[in-house]
């Protein structure tokens, strides 16, 4: 499919409308004029009436869960990418907690070609720090480096590296390579058995609670351990006020901090607990309308640097459960983009500018992922979203590419609809629909 | 009153006064000859029993069988994917079976809310995890609304591990419905740390609180939590949290003693209290019994086919309970067909 295409009247980042030649795996030009002119070079060009919808770069997730290998029940990188590109996205880091552990170059480059062969997004494999994400023992992030998957962010997502001695190694070391450690937040002992964010909610409903200060507390000595060795340190879905604070004091100091937060960190509370639906839990769990609110602050202002989903798919049997024993996590992947729109555009927080820069240029730069995150603007790579922002529909969990339904935006009404992804020139969805 | 029984805080204060009137009632049942309605026969009660708790099961048991009710006692242990049946498969059996109503009693706090979702008679909480335990709470209410003669303007000090307790939600949500002034009396490392949203106030002192307390309520302490620095040691807790002979007296000389049972004596409460002319342990034991069977009473309303149970229950209760009786051991002859010729 790849070839030129004219994408006609799309407003890029929100601006005024214009038109974006696509020739080959870049974007030619993009002017006013485009259309009258015609493009340069020969052959046929392909015509996508973008009137009313807004090009953004394409996104990137730092924070995805694929499920694969091991718990293909859940996920594949097939399903899980396409859900990817069916929210506007164009390359997803994929976690490392898989069966086996993505810990050794083998998984790594494993995911990444599974990736390469689904061909809906770029997936990007993230290493674990410790092996088997034992939490004991670095795993061979050098090896893992060096692989063909080029691994650059390596995080146990999913637990945290709780030692701090294997935490401020694994700063340091990563340094050879440009590596940047993400951590998952959650001092262990202070969250045992933890359920549900520790406030009225928890006391109320009697389920574990799970302290804004289990996050904090390590976010706080990371921060410390990153500046002492001069290291880059990201923190995986922020989830607290009091993190938010942390960071931005972090960053005044001029340490090498990033933040992401997802988008249903962004907007949704523990409230939804009350009918024990475990589809509402999360790790970090869902906190307080004051926790959202300084979130979203603390994305607009820059302090929280990205976006992330934090996709993460579970059977249906995993949630379909007691809420003590269900699994946490929800899917993201598709709604990322709308969850956003809704939190932040909606709020007037921010621009279709920023949303740009928070989804896809800062992702990328975390990241270190080169050809994602550029604009859109001639000589780029064409990784392009199309997005409607007029359309409103409620989420429909069966409507989904992914294996897993564990919305819990389901029966919510989101404003927007992704209507095209291109992947390097290659239209990934048209029309809203997967493009074979 | 709703279809199910799952939070002391669904029950207004007339669905809760019309309980415990409805209780009164039945509780004139135990003194005749044969102490059995006909009101829920040919209706089905399960006892469904994710945790040990003879107490409680005999109590629901008994309750349902002097109603005249069909009663599956369905004992489950584990519940998760990997430990044996779902409990929406086992919800889903139930279904299948035809019950009318589904008692259950689970370790996972908001297991009911889950079974209710997936069944479609009615749920009772006979306790689960950590969340609530509704049915004691009104058995509490109702003994102590016997004992003293009313609960409105009551002070009622609810003392031990309210981090954890069941007992502990349900009573504060219901007494307070009721109109009571509820002092939870803790180490703060058991009491929530918002518990300050909760209608209650909250003192770390129990010789303080007692000389002003018509009821104390004293809760149970879990071995577990003795293990995991939530107080130093068990007779550090018995000393300042434990209710001696010594203590006791600093009560009025009306109060009452409660304790839910099964206790520790010697821990959280000694020999001689439980033992004493104001401890009205076992009374609460034989009230239990009442409470359930105007619970079932009121959410299964003998009646199924007149626009189900909803909204039936505060009418009911509100008929007073002669009439209930009355109306009862008539086996409801104008509403059931099928009990008319009995």
């Amino acid at each position: 499919m790849t070839g030129r295409w004219l994408v006609r009247g799309a407003r890029p980042l929100g601006g005024a409308p214009a038109d974006i030649l696509i020739d080959g795996t870049v974007i030619a030009e993009v002017s006013r004029s485009a259309r009258d002119r015609g493009p340069a070079g020969s052959g046929p060009v392909k015509v996508l009436d973008a009137d009313g919808l807004i090009a953004l770069p394409g996104l990137v997730d730092l924070h995805t869960h694929l499920r694969e290998p091991g718990r293909e029940d859940a996920e594949t990188v097939a399903s899980g990418t396409a859900a990817a590109a069916l929210g506007g996205f164009t390359a997803v880091h994929a976690m490392a907690n898989t069966e086996p552990t993505a810990d050794t170059a083998g998984v790594v480059e494993q995911v990444w070609r599974l990736g390469i062969q689904a061909g809906h997004c770029d997936v990007r494999p993230v290493g674990a720090v410790t092996a088997g994400l034992g939490g004991t023992q670095l795993a061979e992030l050098g090896a893992m480096a060096d692989s063909a998957a080029r691994v650059r962010v390596f995080s146990d997502d999913g637990r945290c590296v709780a030692d701090a001695t294997l935490m401020r190694r694994a700063l340091e070391y990563v340094k050879a390579f440009d590596g940047i450690i993400a951590q998952h937040a959650q001092e262990p002992r202070l969250t045992e058995g933890a359920q549900l964010n520790e406030g009225a909610m928890s006391a109320r409903l009697g389920l574990a609670g799970w302290p804004a200060v289990a996050e904090e507390a390590i976010i706080a000595r990371d921060c410390l351990l990153a500046a002492h060795v001069g290291s880059a340190l990201h923190i995986c879905h922020v989830s607290t006020a009091g993190s938010v604070e942390i960071i931005r004091w972090a960053k005044s100091k001029g340490w090498w901090v990033t933040a992401e937060v997802t988008p249903h960190h962004l907007l949704l509370t523990d409230e939804l607990a009350a009918g024990y639906d475990p589809v509402f839990k999360v790790n970090p769990p869902l906190r307080t309308a004051d926790d959202v609110a300084a979130l979203r602050a603390g994305l607009a202002d820059g302090t929280i640097d990205c976006v992330a989903t934090d996709h993460a798919p579970h059977p249906a049997e995993y949630k379909e459960t007691e809420w003590s024993v269900a699994s946490f996590g929800m899917t993201g992947l598709e709604t990322a983009l709308r969850a956003v729109h809704e939190a932040m555009v909606g709020t007037g927080l921010l621009d279709w500018a920023q949303v740009a820069d928070r989804m896809s240029t800062r992702p990328a730069a975390i990241g270190r992922l080169d050809g994602h995150g550029r604009g859109v603007e001639a000589g780029a790579p064409a990784n392009l979203v199309l997005y409607d922002p007029a359309h409103v529909a409620a989420v429909d969990p069966a409507a989904t590419a992914s294996r897993s339904r564990n919305t819990p935006f389901a029966g919510m009404k989101l404003p927007g609809r992704v209507v095209a992804t291109f992947l390097r020139g290659t239209p990934t969805v048209l029309d809203g629909r997967l493009a074979s | 009153m709703k279809r199910h029984l799952i939070s002391a805080a669904d029950l207004s204060l007339d669905d809760a006064v019309a309980i415990l009137d409805t209780a009164e009632e039945l509780a004139r049942l135990a003194e005749r000859p044969i102490p059995k309605l006909p009101t829920l026969r040919g209706r089905t009660v399960v006892n469904l029993f994710y945790e040990d708790s003879t107490r409680t099961r005999i109590s629901f048991e008994a309750a349902a069988k002097r109603l005249s009710a069909d009663v599956i006692n369905f004992s489950a242990k584990g519940s998760s994917v990997a430990k044996g049946e779902s409990l929406k498969d086992t919800a889903l059996t139930l279904q299948a079976m035809g019950a009318d109503a589904v008692v259950i009693r689970h370790s996972a706090s908001g297991a009911p809310h889950r079974l209710a979702g997936w069944v479609r008679g009615s749920v009772i909480n006979a306790g689960d995890g950590t969340h609530e335990h509704p049915t004691q709470a009104l058995l509490d209410a109702f003994t102590i609304r016997r004992r003293l003669g009313r609960l409105d303007g009551l002070k009622v000090a609810i003392v031990g591990d309210i981090l954890h307790s069941r007992v502990a939600r349900s009573n504060v949500w219901l007494l307070r419905t009721l109109g009571a002034e509820v002092t939870l009396v803790a180490p703060p490392t058991l009491v929530p740390v918002a518990v300050g949203t909760w209608p209650c106030s909250v003192s770390y002192d129990l010789s303080a609180v007692l000389p002003g307390s018509d009821v104390v309520m004293m809760l149970r302490v879990q071995h577990e939590r003795m293990t995991d620095a939530y107080f130093p040691s068990v007779r550090e807790y018995s000393r300042r949290y434990g209710l001696d002979t010594d203590r006791m007296a600093l009560l009025p000389d009306h109060a009452i003693v409660m304790h839910p049972g099964p206790m520790n004596r010697g821990v959280e409460i000694a020999a001689d209290v439980a033992d004493s002319v104001r401890s009205t342990i076992v009374e609460q034991v034989t009230n239990g019994v009442s409470v359930r069977m105007a619970v079932l009473y009121l959410l299964l309303g003998g009646a199924p086919e007149a626009g189900g149970p909803q909204g039936r229950g505060s009418q009911e209760g509100r008929d007073g309970g002669e009439r209930v009786l009355a109306r009862a051991a008539a086996g409801h002859a104008a509403g059931r067909g099928t009990e008319a010729g009995l």
